[in-house]
């Protein structure tokens, strides 16, 4: 395998099903590595569902079944020689809502590693003051490492989780609405952090703001559920430029001139 | 023009319905009636737990001393202090902590970690159920299988799995109601970063829920060392010397004051109320400083 693959996720035929009712079908979809891949669509149409099959994560909500194939750098991580926790050290993930964990920035940053049994005092310093840097959150904080996560503003706390997911150094970064929650000088900071990041790691985003896709991201998927009876689609995939100026299907037309969504 | 003059000329410019709504006015007086009921319930209650407090420590001020917690009863109870019923509560509740906290705090993580569907459920309305039963239940139920069936006779060790058992259910649902209040996503963080499921536990969710399960704990220990019923039939001495093993029989602070109230020839009445005193004291204490201490904690913890 060429090297510069080492990262990409290549998706053919997924589907979800929770329970009985499929919520995601026939997705086919080329992630390619150290790029930014930004998923739009309307609420409600299995982007983040999607997101979650790349790191297993809906393997944790229970009564959920995918299907057709998700391969990561030649692996297809549903087989069943693939350990999902192994999985997620190397696709991180950053949550809609900052959710760090109640103690301090260093411990925040540090379980991920200790997790992967990295005990040495000097590693685990490296490899705080390297994230801390990756996420543009080492200015503000290396003053006081020992200071309780809680005590940081929105902004930065999901800085400290971008930090705390680079910390097992994943090849891959899925990101869920990661600044949703925040004010647009924190959101500015996290998108420059994207832009230096994907040098190292693929990302996907998914993201409800066109303006957030086309700044951030190098190609874009948009997804839709055309009824309440029938399964959320991938209803266009292209370079970012591309799609929001000459889009191919006339559904994306219609979400991203604002129609409807 | 003032902020004050610029409303009140709205309002003078306003129309009625803005001022004066009969409906609103209506909603007003439900406001300040449920205040009056919800208000009034809570000076009852506390002026209760005040009265009892207040005058316990009224009547029983007066016989604590230094001598009164560290000699035996002397001349049939109606002199001398309550040392080997105190040393015997201490005991039963050290007991109790020993057995009833790993276990119930352990099955507490298990229900709401790990256990799903109907065996969850199950387990739930057992335990539940196990709250409901009366402690004179356990009681019969400790004879039988502690001292008579596992041949630890009328012991402190006998007592002590009893009290477990009354235990049990207090901790086990603390725990998991500690757990359960947890959001979501900060368990998916943790699984999101490679950990286990059992890592995610101990780590993190166990850790953050500390405060409320000690709590919980906590006030179950101190239901355990109030309990007469289920140390009844299972070890508690009329009159004993302080225990030398587990294996003896040992006064209680509850059941000792039990029978100075109930005995025929009543004892010192200011005996019986220090005796009450020093039982509440000791609960009240470790209560309110279980509560300062988790309000601090919890000053902290903010989602």
């Amino acid at each position: 395998m060429v090297d510069s693959e080492k990262g990409s996720f290549t998706l053919e035929k997924v589907s979800v099903t929770y329970g009985k009712e499929m919520a995601v079908t026939d997705v086919s979809l080329f992630i390619p590595a150290r790029q930014v891949m930004a998923l739009i669509g309307p609420s409600g149409c299995g982007k983040t569902t999607l997101l979650r099959c790349l790191n297993r994560m809906n393997d944790e909500l229970g009564n959920v079944t995918v299907g057709g194939k998700i391969i990561l750098d030649g692996v297809d991580i549903n087989s069943p020689a693939v350990d999902p926790v192994a999985l997620r050290t190397q696709v991180g993930q950053v949550f809609q809502k900052p959710n760090p964990f109640p103690m301090s920035i260093y411990d925040n940053i540090t379980f991920g590693p200790r997790t992967l049994g990295i005990r040495k005092k000097g590693e685990l310093d490296a490899i705080v003051e390297d994230t801390l840097k990756r996420a543009a959150l080492w200015k503000e904080v290396h003053k006081n490492l020992k200071k309780h996560a809680f005590e940081l503003s929105g902004g930065q706390q999901q800085r400290l989780c971008i930090a705390r997911a680079l910390a097992t150094s994943p090849e891959c970064l899925l990101m869920d609405e990661p600044c949703s929650a925040l004010d647009p000088i924190s959101t500015q900071l996290i998108e420059d952090t994207m832009e230096k990041l994907k040098n190292a790691v693929t990302i996907v985003i998914v993201t409800h703001s066109m303006q957030q896709a086309s700044r951030v991201s190098d190609n874009t998927a948009f997804m839709l559920r055309e009824s309440m009876e029938e399964p959320a689609r991938l209803i266009e995939v292209s370079e970012t430029e591309k799609l929001f100026t000459v889009p191919s299907d006339p559904r994306t037309e219609a979400y991203i001139t604002g129609r409807f969504g | 023009m003032s902020q004050a003059a610029s409303v009140r000329t709205l309002a003078k410019a306003a129309p009625q319905g803005l001022v004066v709504n009969p409906r609103i006015k209506h909603a007003h007086y439900f406001e300040t009636a449920a205040r009056i009921i919800t208000g009034g319930a809570l000076v009852a209650v506390i002026s209760v737990i005040v009265f009892v407090l207040g005058y316990i420590l009224y009547r029983g001020i007066g016989s604590l001393s230094w001598e009164f917690i560290s000699t035996p009863p002397q001349a049939r109870m109606t002199e001398g202090g309550i040392l080997p019923a105190l040393i015997g509560t201490l005991w039963l509740v050290l007991l109790t902590a020993v057995f009833a906290l790993p276990v119930g705090i352990a099955t507490g993580i298990y229900l709401s970690e790990f256990a799903k569907g109907r065996i969850a459920r199950f387990i739930r309305v057992a335990i539940a159920n196990m709250a409901g039963v009366p402690s004179v239940i356990y009681g019969l139920f400790g004879f039988a299988a502690f001292s008579i069936a596992l041949g630890f006779s009328k012991s402190l060790l006998a007592m002590g799995l009893t009290l477990t058992c009354v235990t049990l259910p207090v901790i086990i649902t603390a725990t998991e109601e500690a757990l359960k209040q947890l959001p979501k996503e900060l368990r998916l963080a943790s699984l999101a970063l490679g950990a286990t499921r059992w890592r995610t536990t101990w780590r993190i969710v166990v850790p953050t829920a500390a405060p409320g399960i000690i709590t919980g704990s906590i006030l179950g220990l101190s239901r355990a060392a109030g309990e007469t019923a289920p140390i009844l039939f299972t070890g508690v001495a009329f009159f004993a010397p302080t225990a030398q093993s587990l294996m003896q029989p040992s006064m209680a602070l509850p059941y000792h004051l039990y029978i100075m109230a109930t005995q025929p020839v009543r004892p010192a009445p200011h005996i019986v109320w220090g005796t009450a005193l020093v039982l509440v004291g000791m609960l009240s204490i470790i209560n309110a400083g279980i509560a300062l201490w988790r309000s601090r904690k919890r000053k902290k913890l903010k989602w």
